[in-house]
């Protein structure tokens, strides 16, 4: 068997989305603490600081290539597992369904879950991450992130758009946290339950910090 | 428990084979007794239909005893029925009151093709065993089976995989239609035991291979074959299998 055959199977692709997920799940986390700097005293200072750091440097501009291309390599192999999973009913579906009897919503509907989370990161990435990059492309300088925050944040909607995009993403981390470690073979007994439990904190927590930082500057918590 | 009969009205999937498109025909049956089990009440219906003049309905059984896997029956939206651990001709008719409306549908999956009603070709599965799910032994008398040690708790393990009756139960509640707890259950039988070391890495991997040809969807970790599977088969095995397929693949010969 030749590399590709090992990851063009079934099984062989579901390791492609662990390993893209956990290491997605590693920018969540660096993202996360370098943003909630933002509600410590002195938090604009602290987190501009971060900011600069992380887009000024070489190696995290290199890390930032291979972010790129996990989130790529996510969101293709996931639409088009999606896709062809859908399919395997061509000769009809189910009149009667199981639905939530036998599982769980969220874990049926990682397709639709992923693609409200990208929908969201399209737009999130409009905001913040593309605009910074073309102005230090074009000028040398970085723009200022936080004042960007407050002035997209005072926007309703914007900020909706904000928490229903972290809710998608809470949901699609409750079961894609235990779904990657499954698919890594950690499934058992002894990892189990407590893969689900840190799976559950993680996928509340984070999303919820994420969530609040568009309500903190929306209701002028911070400013 | 007290006995009592019940009146029916049956909406079951009607098929003439694989190419034809099918369609829901309503029945009535009339005294069941809810001592029956499930597919009693089938056969209770089928001579009702025959002395009509009707056509009888087409559906799988054999053992009738839990234990062979043919009666395959998706009940009201679940696999075997709502009984847990259960098959089909298991379910018994004190499930129901009088006056219900159950629905029977075929397993439905691309890679197990209606033959008739309810009945469908599982034959995929024997393709995927034989593309791996055996040992090579030497022929000649028999070894001592006490010449091979085994851990007590990894012949638990294996014999627990081995419970899989091959029904498909899995690939019918499987919204993917996948049908990695099956294969799951064959690997893990195997790759538990020293006899089966021998293949262990081409086994797999030639086994993962043969589901993806047959058309069976990829797994999503939903879990929904756990839940339906007769036999208990857990999702530990297919951890087992992703183990097993990691080793193949990063510490394989080939
Ligand atoms: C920060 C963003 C994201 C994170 C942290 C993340 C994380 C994960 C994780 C950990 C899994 C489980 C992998 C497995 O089952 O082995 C997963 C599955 C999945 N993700 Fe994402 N994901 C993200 C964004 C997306 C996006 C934008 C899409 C786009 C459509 C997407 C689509 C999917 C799909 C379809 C699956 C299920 C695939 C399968 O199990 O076969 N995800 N994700
Ligand atoms: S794993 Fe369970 S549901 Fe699937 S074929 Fe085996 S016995 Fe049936
Ligand atoms: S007829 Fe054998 S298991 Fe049901």
């Amino acid at each position: 068997m030749t590399w590709k055959q090992h990851f063009t199977s079934s099984v062989g692709k579901k390791l492609v989305m662990a390993f893209t997920g956990l290491f997605l799940i590693s920018f969540l986390l660096i993202h996360v603490y370098l943003n909630a700097q933002i509600f410590l005293p002195d938090g604009k200072e602290k987190f501009l600081a971060g900011a600069h750091f992380m887009g000024t440097n070489a190696l995290t501009r290199i890390l930032e290539l291979g972010l790129v291309a996990g989130f790529l390599l996510h969101i293709i192999q996931g639409l088009m597992l999606w896709n062809q999973n859908s399919k395997r009913r061509s000769n009809g579906r189910y009149a009667v369904k199981a639905g939530n009897a036998t599982s769980k919503w969220y874990s049926r509907s990682m397709g639709l879950l992923g693609t409200l989370v990208l929908l969201f990161l399209i737009m999130h990435t409009a905001q913040f991450w593309i605009p910074n990059r073309v102005h230090q492309f074009s000028t040398g300088d970085e723009i200022n992130l936080y004042d960007k925050m407050k002035d997209v944040f005072q926007n309703p909607i914007i900020v909706g758009l904000y928490i229903i995009g972290c809710i998608s993403l809470s949901f699609h981390l409750v079961h894609g946290f235990y779904s990657a470690f499954q698919t890594l073979g950690m499934g058992t007994k002894k990892y189990k339950p407590i893969i689900r439990s840190i799976g559950i904190a993680f996928s509340i927590i984070v999303p919820l910090i994420f969530a609040l930082m568009p309500i903190a500057f929306y209701c002028q918590w911070i400013g | 428990m007290e006995h009592y009969n019940m009146n029916l009205t049956l909406k079951v999937w009607k098929q003439k084979n694989a190419k034809a498109a099918g369609r829901f025909e309503t029945y009535q049956v009339k005294g069941i007794s809810s001592e029956m089990s499930f597919l009693e009440m089938f056969d209770v219906l089928n001579e009702q239909l025959i002395a009509e003049g009707k056509e009888p309905v087409a559906f799988d059984h054999d053992c009738r005893e839990g234990i062979c896997g043919m009666c395959s029956m998706y009940i009201n939206g679940r696999a075997h029925g709502p009984w847990h651990h259960n098959t089909t001709c298991q379910l018994h008719m004190r499930e129901y009151k009088d006056g219900d409306t159950i629905v029977v549908e075929p397993w439905r999956a691309d890679a197990f093709p209606v033959i008739k009603d309810l009945v469908v070709n599982r034959n995929s599965f024997d393709h995927i065993v034989q593309a791996g799910g055996y040992i090579s032994v030497n022929t000649g008398n028999a070894q001592d089976a006490n010449s091979l040690p085994i851990e007590k708790q990894k012949a638990d393990d294996s014999f627990a995989a081995a419970a899989c009756i091959g029904c498909g139960a899995c690939v019918a509640a499987c919204p993917n239609a996948s049908a990695m707890l099956f294969l799951s259950a064959k690997v893990a039988h195997l790759a538990y035991l020293p006899q089966g070391d021998v293949e262990r890495k081409e086994r797999v991997v030639n086994m993962v291979h043969q589901m993806d040809k047959e058309g069976f969807g990829s797994c999503t970790n939903i879990g929904a074959c756990e839940a339906e599977c007769p036999k208990g088969i857990s999702l530990e095995n297919i951890a087992k299998l992703n183990r097993e397929y990691m080793v193949a693949t990063f510490a394989g010969d080939r």
